[in-house]
């Protein structure tokens, strides 16, 4: 960029009201005073504050245990769908299970979670399943709009590279069991990885969809985070928020710094092979 | 051995000792093997029966459930609703019949009642004025980061995606601590002489747009991105040499060939924002009206599930026009990937 035009304008303008308020969060999660617009010093007791709080870290808890579980059985059925729909060629259904897959991307959360709820009210009556709501039916409404992101993500990893590893693997004999375990997966790999973690993250937003499917003992952390909003701002959901950035960066950072060295390896190798060759 | 007609089935099935209970685990797990294999649901056709299976009975189906209870009349009973199908039996004739009662009268009240109607409009109103304000702010930013040096582009966008990953319903609050009277923004006004410290955006129409565009903004710049990195520098280089002015070429070659971005992008921010109910919940104030909140309320506050079925099924075929046109986009996309 030689000067500070337009562009560079739009880029700061748009990162500043992308992050502006997460800072101010963060910010304000340290103040000694209760009011969120008066800075009456530096304190970490929001912290403590939270750690004792028996409601959150319940719910905290519970759906770190559905976003685990719901994440790994969307990555499952997510890749199954990415792998069919580009590698299985033409089959029947295959514009049923392409709309299937794509619309929740984009339904809207009230319909899902309505629907996903007379679901159950309706396969109780007739199967005696599932019997209530429960951390069950939670999981099973975030896999399965949870499954389409993973879909997206594996689809787009797997168009990226070309099918003659595959096949080359295929006329060397391997099966086509053994080709997907040490050919396409090891190359989808990141794209699963990121799946998951997209997944994961997925579930533990979800606030409408688990106020529809979710029943008595089953709340999760952003139910538990709306009913306390509701009632007005509190510092504790600040420090909340704090922590989630601070692990979210992390992860990420990690992952970025994983990756560079997975970029570098693999450099090595080449520049090797080629000296080597 | 037959191997015609169904009796093939039984056949094959046959074919595959029962699982001895000697063998434990291992001879389920390949007597299951051995009966998939057979009905040729083992290999490729269990990879598409699964998740085939899977959205079928908790996507598709369950909108079958919706339309169904739609028709129905609110009882206060556990669930609260009538069933459609009635056995009467007539003790004249001696006989069982069966009835369908199909009750019209939720879709009647969404007629005839103006709440639902100004729902509906003013949901799309505020969903496209946001999608706007997203484009507005994404495009600009999503062509910067398409002509950044490539080392730089990974990290810029690793920027876009970053608050993503944390809580959105986090994300929708920090706005409050911004817009509320005495909050943030209206201190900093009321330090500049600008406004009263008493001033408060929140719980305002305006509030719901900031809060919809903050949320859904990665989703208008992450296609645009995807779509604007693609094109070939070369096309600009012609445009300018055949005379066209930077803002010509932008205007005649770039935005045209960006117009599936755009849709995409478009689409993924509003048609969830039309159903949104947390933002408006949160942001918007007692006469925002939007349709998600609508639903919430008769199916949370009402408890009338009929209606809230029949205001979902009429949110669902006022949105199928735009998800079709976003399925026919994503298609194209792939074919050309393909």
């Amino acid at each position: 960029m030689k000067r500070f035009g337009f562009l560079s304008w739009a880029l700061v303008f748009g990162y500043a009201f992308l992050y502006v308020p997460i800072g101010l969060l963060i910010l304000y999660s340290f103040n000694e005073s209760r009011l969120v617009t008066v800075w009456g010093g530096f304190s970490t007791k929001w912290y403590a504050e939270l750690l004792n709080n028996e409601q959150l870290v319940n719910g905290a808890l519970l759906s770190l245990q559905i976003a685990a579980s719901s994440a790994t059985m969307a990555v499952i059925l997510g890749s199954m769908v990415g792998l069919a729909l580009t590698r299985f060629g033409r089959f029947r259904g295959r514009t049923l299970l392409g709309g299937m897959i794509s619309a929740p991307l984009v339904m809207p959360d009230v319909i899902t979670g309505l629907s996903l709820l007379l679901l159950f009210v309706a396969l109780e009556g007739l199967l005696g399943w599932p019997d209530g709501r429960s951390a069950t039916t939670i999981t099973i409404a975030h896999t399965t709009f949870a499954m389409a992101y993973v879909a997206v993500v594996v689809q787009s990893r797997l168009a990226g590279f070309d099918e003659s590893l595959e096949e080359a693997a295929m006329d060397l004999g391997a099966r086509p069991f053994k080709v997907f375990f040490i050919i396409t997966l090891p190359l989808i790999f990141p794209a699963v990885v990121s799946g998951w973690l997209l997944a994961f993250t997925l579930s533990l937003d979800d606030l409408v969809i688990a106020s529809f499917v979710s029943g008595p003992g089953s709340t999760t952390l952003p139910m538990v985070i709306f009913s306390s909003v509701r009632l007005g701002v509190s510092p504790q959901i600040n420090a909340l928020a704090t922590i989630f950035v601070l692990v979210v960066a992390a992860g990420v950072f990690a992952a970025a710094m994983l990756m560079a060295r997975q970029d570098a390896a693999r450099r090595r190798d080449e520049q090797m092979a080629a000296q080597g060759g | 051995m037959s191997r015609q007609g169904f009796l093939s089935l039984g056949d094959r099935m046959s074919d595959t000792p029962p699982p001895n209970v000697g063998d434990g685990l291992a001879g389920i797990w390949r007597f299951i093997v051995a009966t998939l294999r057979r009905l040729g649901l083992w290999g490729r056709g269990f990879v598409i029966a699964a998740p085939y299976f899977w959205l079928l009975l908790f996507f598709l189906i369950p909108f079958l459930i919706v339309f169904k209870i739609s028709f129905s009349e609110a009882v206060i009973a556990q669930p609260p609703y009538a069933g459609l199908l009635q056995w009467i039996s007539d003790p004249d004739l001696g006989e069982l019949r069966l009835q369908i009662t199909l009750n019209l009268s939720n879709y009647l009240r969404l007629l005839s009642d103006d709440l639902y109607w100004s729902a509906y409009l003013s949901s799309v109103q505020m969903a496209a004025v946001s999608t706007l304000l997203c484009l507005a702010l994404g495009y600009p930013m999503a062509y910067a980061i398409a002509k950044a040096p490539p080392s730089r582009r990974g990290a810029l966008l690793m920027l876009i995606i970053l608050p993503f990953w944390t809580s959105f319903l986090i994300r929708v609050y920090a706005w409050i601590g911004i817009l509320k009277a005495n909050g943030l923004l209206s201190n900093l006004l009321a330090s500049l002489g600008l406004a009263d410290p008493s001033f408060e955006l929140l719980y305002t129409d305006f509030a719901v747009y900031v809060g919809i565009t903050y949320s859904y903004l990665p989703f208008m710049i992450l296609p645009l991105y995807a779509n604007l990195e693609k094109h070939d520098p070369i096309l600009l280089e012609a445009a300018a040499d055949l005379g066209c002015r930077p803002w010509q070429a932008f205007l005649r070659v770039t935005l045209p060939l960006s117009m599936p971005g755009i849709i995409a992008g478009s689409l993924l921010v509003f048609i969830p924002a039309v159903g949104e109910f947390v933002i408006p919940e949160l942001l918007g104030g007692p006469d925002t009206l939007m349709i998600g909140k609508v639903l919430w309320t008769e199916f949370f506050n009402n408890r009338d599930w009929p209606v809230a079925a029949a205001v979902a099924t009429a949110l669902l075929l006022f949105l199928v026009a735009p998800i079709m046109v976003f399925q026919y986009t994503q298609g194209k996309q792939q074919e050309r990937e393909d």
